[in-house]
């Protein structure tokens, strides 16, 4: 940190060059400072975003529709699936990546990110279902949304399955990337291709609405001003929890590795 | 280069087959006692939505016997052999072309043997028939894919049948859509279409898919 001291002691050596060396020793905070926030910045905007949606998705003003305040639940039901597609987005790209290049650090990414992707899979099941109740009278209805939904999240778990099936690490991590590139595209095709094909489905926004996206339905102005930060901030929120593991998985394995050499 | 190679796997599959008929015999039996048991169950009268959900089943399950087997069916020692001599990409066409012969003339025959068991109620022949072929074709592709994964791990037939199902599922929703609309009405213009322009579709991402993916599988 630079202070009149530190400027007194540069001044008394001014027959030295100031280098890059010695800036670098005095601001070694303030750098480091600003490598973080450069690196970190999204988890910051993230949880600002979800602690706006919080807020403000009780509090923006609702169209009124037959089911009531349960519409706020878009916030956050949505979300919980666009954030299990921008993990397993995520995992799709890794694993591109392991197979171009086989650093097994790719299939570590993509195999962290895939059990991130069960947890918001169960959580959007579970409002889901919650909302359903509330508004369809039941909490399964036969929907190609939840159908699709319910499918993907097997798919992945026959990935793990199949994970555990092969011991060599190599093999493994090239034998599992196939799939997960196999099993994100044929899940694009369930969640995106069939619902727009089925006609009158219960989830809104498909069926006999021409431009309908089935995610979206009927949304005020008002509500989209909170419902695009809200589900970036969810996206966001699972991309982190996939970081951390990460890094637990790699500090874990670099712990190992010390122990076995 | 490509061809010669895929026409001589080809070739030689087909001889394999021919030889010994294990695959075709072996399915030909499950699919005749499966509709047996079905018809016996029935007494003969049968509504649309029961006819199409079997005709499904029954094809689903003879896909999966049929094709679970294309990977294994060599010896280790020969599959080295054969598959050292050839380029990855024609040894997946090559296998992919096979399993659509097979699984066309498996669902040909299933639906003659069906149909005289169980009586023909196809109104749209058209959208029915593309619907089988177009349906045939994209059990051969992803189930052959499929097969190719779970060849490399240890436990293979379990693992073909966990891996099979889900993501057969698209594939037998789209089906069973385009069967349901050619059993109640003789001519289904816009909607039947959209569905054999969707089964045409995932054929295709399907194929390109394990034309690109299978040379990482295939590597040692």
């Amino acid at each position: 940190m630079v202070n009149s001291q530190n400027l007194k002691f540069l001044a008394s050596r001014t027959e030295l060059p100031i280098n890059a060396q010695m800036i670098y020793r005095f601001f070694i905070r303030e750098l480091a400072a600003v490598y973080y926030m450069k690196r970190n910045w999204w988890k910051y905007l993230g949880i600002a975003f979800l602690l706006y949606a919080i807020i403000y998705g009780f509090m923006v003003r609702i169209p009124d529709t037959p089911i009531g305040e349960s519409l706020r639940n878009v916030f956050y039901h949505v979300g919980m699936w666009f954030a299990m597609m921008g993990v397993l987005t995520s995992s799709f790209i890794n694993s591109i990546k392991f197979l171009k290049t086989g650093d097994l650090v790719y299939d570590l990414k993509a195999e962290q990110a895939v059990r991130v992707s069960f947890l918001f899979g169960f959580l959007g099941l579970i409002t889901g279902m919650i909302w359903a109740q509330f508004t369809w009278g039941e909490p399964w209805a036969n929907d190609p949304h939840l159908n699709g939904a319910v499918v993907t999240i097997i798919v992945y778990a026959g990935y793990m399955i199949l994970r555990s099936a092969i011991t060599d690490d190599e093999k493994r991590g090239r034998v599992a990337a196939v799939l997960n590139i196999f099993a994100f595209v044929m899940m694009l095709m369930l969640l995106g291709l069939l619902p727009r094909l089925a006609e009158n489905t219960l989830h809104p926004g498909s069926g006999g609405n021409e431009g309908g996206n089935p995610a979206f339905g009927d949304m005020d102005a008002a509500m989209r001003y909170v419902f695009y930060p809200a589900l970036a901030g969810w996206i966001m929120l699972g991309l982190w929890i996939t970081n951390i593991r990460i890094r637990i998985k790699k500090l874990e394995k670099h712990i190992e590795d010390k122990d076995w050499n | 280069m490509l061809g010669k190679e895929i026409s001589a796997l080809i070739k030689k599959d087909i001889q394999l087959e021919m030889k010994q008929r294990y695959a075709i015999n072996s399915i030909l039996l499950y699919v005749v006692s499966t509709i047996f048991i079905a018809y016996m169950a029935y007494q003969g009268q049968i509504e649309t939505k029961s006819w199409n959900a079997l005709f499904w089943i029954i094809m689903l399950f003879s896909a999966i016997n049929a094709l679970s087997k294309s990977f294994v069916q060599e010896s280790p020692a020969r599959h080295i052999y054969y598959y050292s001599m050839s380029s990855p990409q024609a040894v997946i066409v090559s296998k992919t072309i096979y399993n659509s012969i097979l699984m066309m003339i498996i669902s040909l025959l299933t639906f003659g043997i069906y149909q005289l068991f169980l009586g023909n109620i196809i109104k749209d022949y058209s959208l029915f028939f593309g619907a089988l072929v177009l349906g045939s074709l994209g059990f051969a592709t992803i189930l052959t894919l499929v097969a190719a994964i779970a060849s490399r791990s240890q436990n293979n037939f379990a693992l073909m049948s966990i891996l099979s199902f889900p993501l057969i599922l698209p594939l037998l929703l789209s089906l069973m859509k385009a069967s349901n609309l050619a059993l109640e009405q003789a001519s289904n213009g816009i909607a039947g279409m959209k569905i054999l322009a969707a089964l045409f579709f995932l054929n295709v991402i399907v194929i390109t898919l394990s034309y690109i993916l299978f040379p990482y599988l295939w590597r040692n």
